[in-house]
């Protein structure tokens, strides 16, 4: 390396410049994984647009929002479990025998609603924790822990239900949950807060690395950045207020998503999941409470899984004995790695969760819209996700090709 | 044929308490005995060198002292008090600090963030589990760090771990052990995997620390290193502590002579036997 530049001096980042070659080498290594998910969205929101007008309409974009809820959450909760190299096969059950414990508290003996979903959350935290339990005192592998859990746990969903089989859910906290929307005026005034607090941050922190003389970035990019972020965000609030409003359901998972990412990132702890993913040994060795961490992140993933169960039943007005069944697991795992988690620890953001709901749920709402039947639905779903781990896969051969791990 | 430790007027006296002894350390694993009885002792300002063949129990040793394996009996006084070695957290609080042979980086993180693995700057006034990373200061003290060893290759201290050379890696694990200001340095295999180049830089960042006065612990199977950058040479064999020579006054025939036990122990002198 000829060109080696001073460390405290390197004021030009090599690999930014945009439109340079840098760029492009970042796109194919899958550095650029949120910018390659959202044009993947935009191909195929183009795609659905083109074969049906009402897509892309109002109504229709807010209840692919509503629809992404659940799968969002219990992705948020995968993410993590992915960050640290393990994984957990026990979410889609987790989700069901948690909302069945809420259906059946609340409807058949008569808890309040909130208490129900407190019950759930409860359900989810206890299987999460002796998860985690399971894989750090006996040292047997997520893969079969969890996968055991996928199937004792949707056992323990029939049981709980019982003869009756479904359980319909009367309006209650429990549903408003999901059919609360709230007016234009509060929609535009949490549009502006966030927006602002993110343009403040952004500017503290390039203040606080220049004055400390360190890389601070490119301003123009972070002013592109926060252009972009704020854009995306007025549009949505606008695009909601032309239906119903902004919905309390999206704000809860737009919540949790930006609370994980935020702790990811910017918390200790949060790095810890990435050096636990990254080398393990490293990490205990740093003195990193690793099966502390391992424990805490199963006990969130399964309490994430139990939320987005309660956001189902919340949707669907009712738990049956397939809740949290059929592909709720599988899409749940393969969104984030769609947009950009690891399957192999170490790499990825809480926002994949988000980001690859939105890419599932897209495809899905819009094969319902052309009421495609079920063997078609299923056989473009799976190819979708095969296209999207293949891409993965390339972008980590070039990585390796690259001489990076 | 008997050689003396220490000889010749310039030989400077360590000073009476060697900033770590351990007396009697032993380990085993299953049937084997991994660890006998060992002595070993550092003092400030002196590179030891641990030697000795495959299976030897350097490793073992230093995992002791770094507390990742505690050995099963033994005793520690580190600048002269008594101390228990436990957990690597105690190792690092008394001032020890470990470079292992594979580096224990994480090569999904960058230079700063491997640097201050375990030991992140926070944020003040934010409680418990929230404790936001101060990565402007982080950044700072990297970049001085690494300059202060002369490190001038990275390109940024923003560059992932994955991405360095064996040499550049090798820099970053020894300015990590560096962070904690230890005043002890263990160093395992520094220069196994290195190129003759960057073997050199290494050694020379090894001087520094003596320069610093650290004390310096380094493994290495390489005699010539050895005799490049060590004051005193430790032979293990067969976890059992043979033989010590003074640098200066030994050459490398008489210590592969010991590594290899072609040699009764006892012919040497210095710190000796360990079961004698």
């Amino acid at each position: 390396m000829s060109t080696a530049v001073e460390p405290q001096q390197g004021a030009e980042p090599r690999d930014e410049r945009p439109g340079g070659r840098g760029l492009v080498r970042a796109f194919a290594q899958g550095e650029l994984g949120s910018i390659r998910v959202i044009l993947m969205l935009a191909v195929i929101w183009t795609v659905f647009q083109l074969l049906n007008d009402r897509f892309l309409s109002a109504v229709n974009l807010t209840n692919l929002l509503l629809q992404i809820v659940s799968l969002g959450l219990i992705s948020t909760g995968v993410v993590l479990v992915l960050l640290l190299g393990e994984i957990d096969l026990s979410v889609g059950a987790v989700s069901g025998l948690a909302a069945g414990v809420m259906a059946v508290l609340t409807v058949k003996h008569g808890w309040p609603p909130v208490a129900g979903i407190v019950a759930a959350l409860a359900v989810g935290l206890a299987i999460g924790t002796a998860n985690g339990l399971s894989v750090t005192a006996f040292g047997i592998p997520s893969f079969v822990v969890t996968l055991a859990g996928q199937l004792a746990w949707q056992g323990a969903l029939l049981a709980v239900l019982g003869s009756t089989g479904t359980i319909n859910l009367p309006d209650s906290a429990i549903t408003d949950l999901t059919f609360t929307f709230y007016s234009d005026a509060i929609g535009w005034i949490i549009a502006v807060v966030v927006v602002g607090l993110y343009a403040v941050a952004s500017a503290v922190a390039y203040r606080r690395r220049r004055r400390a003389g360190i890389e601070a970035g490119r301003a123009d990019l972070i002013v592109l950045r926060v252009a972009a972020v704020s854009l995306a965000i007025l549009a949505t609030v606008f695009v909601m207020n032309r239906n119903r409003g902004v919905p309390l359901a999206v704000l809860i998972l737009l919540g949790f998503v930006a609370l994980f990412g935020f702790w990811t990132t910017r918390v200790r702890y949060g790095r810890h999941l990435f050096a636990i993913g990254g080398n393990i040994e490293a990490s205990r060795r740093a003195g990193i409470r690793v099966d502390v961490a391992r424990v805490g992140v199963f006990a969130i993933a399964s309490t994430m899984a139990a939320a987005g169960g309660v956001m189902a039943a919340s949707r669907g007005l009712a738990v049956n004995q397939s809740s949290g069944g059929a592909d709720v697991l599988l899409l749940a795992i393969a969104g984030p790695v769609i947009a950009g988690t690891s399957l192999f620890g170490g790499r990825g953001s809480a926002w994949s969760a988000l980001l690859g709901a939105l890419v599932i749920g897209s495809i899905s709402n819009g094969m319902d819209l052309l009421a495609l039947e079920s063997s078609v639905k299923y056989m473009i779903t799976g190819a979708v996700l095969f296209g999207a781990v293949v891409i993965d896969a390339l972008a980590r051969r070039q990585r390796l090709a690259a001489g990076r791990r | 044929m008997a050689t003396t430790a220490s000889q010749g007027p310039e030989e400077v006296a360590p000073p009476a308490a060697p900033l770590l002894l351990a007396r009697g350390v032993s380990k085993s694993f299953g049937a084997v005995q991994a660890l006998v009885d060992v002595d070993f002792e550092v003092h400030a300002g002196e590179v030891v060198a641990l030697v000795g063949d495959n299976g030897a129990g350097k490793s073992t040793l230093i995992k002791a002292i770094a507390g990742v394996q505690p050995g099963e009996a033994g005793e520690y006084l580190f600048e002269g008090r008594k101390v228990s070695i436990h957990t690597p957290q105690d190792a690092q609080r008394l001032g020890i600090a470990t470079v292992y042979q594979d580096l224990a980086l994480c090569d999904n993180l960058d230079v700063v963030a491997n640097l201050y693995l375990g030991r992140e700057v926070v944020m003040s006034g934010v409680p418990g589990a929230l404790r936001i990373l101060d990565e402007v200061t982080m950044e700072g003290r990297t970049t001085e760090l690494l300059t202060s060893l002369s490190v001038t290759t990275l390109g940024s201290v923003r560059t992932e771990v994955g991405s360095l050379s064996g040499g550049q890696r090798q820099s970053v694990a020894i300015a990590r052990s560096l962070l904690g200001e230890p005043k002890l340095v263990i160093l395992d295999e520094p220069t196994a995997a290195l190129g003759v180049s960057q073997t050199e830089q290494v050694l020379d960042q090894i001087g520094r620390l003596r320069e610093r006065g650290l004390g310096v612990v380094v493994i290495s199977h390489n005699l010539h290193n050895v005799f490049y950058v060590a004051d005193r040479i430790v032979v293990l064999r067969l976890g059992r502590r043979t033989a010590t020579f003074e640098r200066r006054s030994t050459t490398q025939e008489e210590v592969v002579a010991a590594i290899t036990g072609a040699v009764r122990a006892e012919l040497h002198a210095g710190h000796g036997g360990a079961g004698a």
